[in-house]
């Protein structure tokens, strides 16, 4: 369905921009070399054929074992051509860095707020990158595959021995 | 274990009676157990029959706190906080399983249970909890008001230098206390 979307990041972008495509159940993907990715992200909001105004969602998967470690999801829809597409990034573990979408879809800025707090990638650019779910004081990034999942981390606690 | 203490006078008796039915209620919420909680305040239900139906949202106004729904660590602090801004003698009930134990959330940002950061005198077992189980908890914090055992009473005895048991600090099941010295505060 947004075969022409595959088509048109293939024939702009090099193979080496663009390092795989797929389709699987009807929902196209883009496998994105990372120093590509605002480029391509702009590309397709500005291409007037696939013209992707909006951000859906943005994630992370942790392929823990593999490489690259973390991929950067991106799901992306055109509200006036009704066509949707899937963008990945693979960041490795010792150097999780991609850039920012938020000059590309202001909407980036959160769901890259949340990436950041919960699987540790940065994002190069990004105006305000703090944890957002998680407190300031909390140390490692709880949804990477290697941290303990029971692992708590407590602000506060009560006083053992008092009555209170 | 006794608590026979704790008649130390006929005046306790009838303040504690006179504290049991006028009950005013923070109901800190937050998940989907406050449902439950607006049905047992409602006319249905109606917790105003047992002496409990004025919700106060200030902490200072209140001298019961309802915690309703999932803790998490970050709210820790803020709950914390929240009860110490409560006037003595204060009660704490913890509505649901989340409250309680943390129910089925085991993981990093879930709270084990509200009695972390605070004390915990009535626990509400539930997902949620049915109405008529918040009125048997509260119908039971009333007993508990009128023996004088909840955890703010015995602090404030504790504080007043009466001779506490050990057991009455703490339930038998966690490690007592060493010297169940008066608490500076």
């Amino acid at each position: 369905m947004a075969q022409l979307v595959l088509d048109r990041l293939l024939a702009q972008f090099s193979a080496g921009e663009i390092i795989k495509t797929g389709s699987q159940h009807g929902n196209e993907w883009a496998r994105v070399r990372p120093e590509a990715w605002a480029a391509v992200a702009t590309f397709l909001r500005d291409d007037p054929s696939t013209a992707m105004e909006m951000l859906t969602d943005l994630t992370v998967v942790d392929r823990f074992g593999d490489e690259p470690r973390f991929d950067v999801v991106v799901h992306l829809y055109s509200v006036s051509k009704k066509h949707r597409v899937r963008l990945y990034g693979g960041v490795p573990e010792e150097n999780a860095i991609i850039d920012t979408l938020v000059p590309v879809w202001p909407g980036a800025n959160w769901p890259e707020r949340e990436a950041y707090d919960l699987y540790g990638v940065r994002f190069k650019g990004h105006p305000d990158l703090r944890r957002l779910l998680m407190y300031p004081e909390f140390v490692g990034h709880p949804l990477r595959k290697d941290y303990p999942k029971e692992k708590r981390q407590p602000l506060v606690r009560r006083q053992t021995g008092g009555a209170d | 274990m006794g608590f026979e203490f704790v008649y130390s006078s006929k005046l306790e008796a009838a303040v504690n009676w006179a504290r049991k039915f006028s009950l005013f209620s923070y109901p800190f919420v937050t998940a989907c157990c406050g449902m439950e909680y607006m049905s047992t305040a409602a006319p249905k239900y109606d917790i105003a029959r047992f002496g409990s139906e004025f919700p106060r949202f200030s902490p200072r106004q209140a001298d019961l706190l309802i915690i309703v729904g999932t803790i998490t660590e970050r709210q820790g602090p803020a709950l914390r906080r929240i009860y110490e801004q409560m006037c003595e003698p204060k009660w704490v009930i913890a509505f649901g399983v989340c409250a309680s134990t943390g129910g089925f959330y085991q993981n990093y940002s879930t709270m084990p249970g509200a009695d972390q950061v605070v004390p915990v005198d009535v626990y509400i077992p539930g997902c949620p909890p049915r109405p008529e189980q918040v009125l048997d908890a509260l119908v039971m914090l009333q007993e508990r008001i009128q023996r004088g055992e909840g955890h703010s009473q015995i602090a404030l005895r504790v504080d007043q230098g009466y001779d506490v048991p050990a057991t009455a600090i703490r339930p038998v099941s966690r490690p007592a206390p060493a010297a169940p010295a008066a608490k500076g505060k």
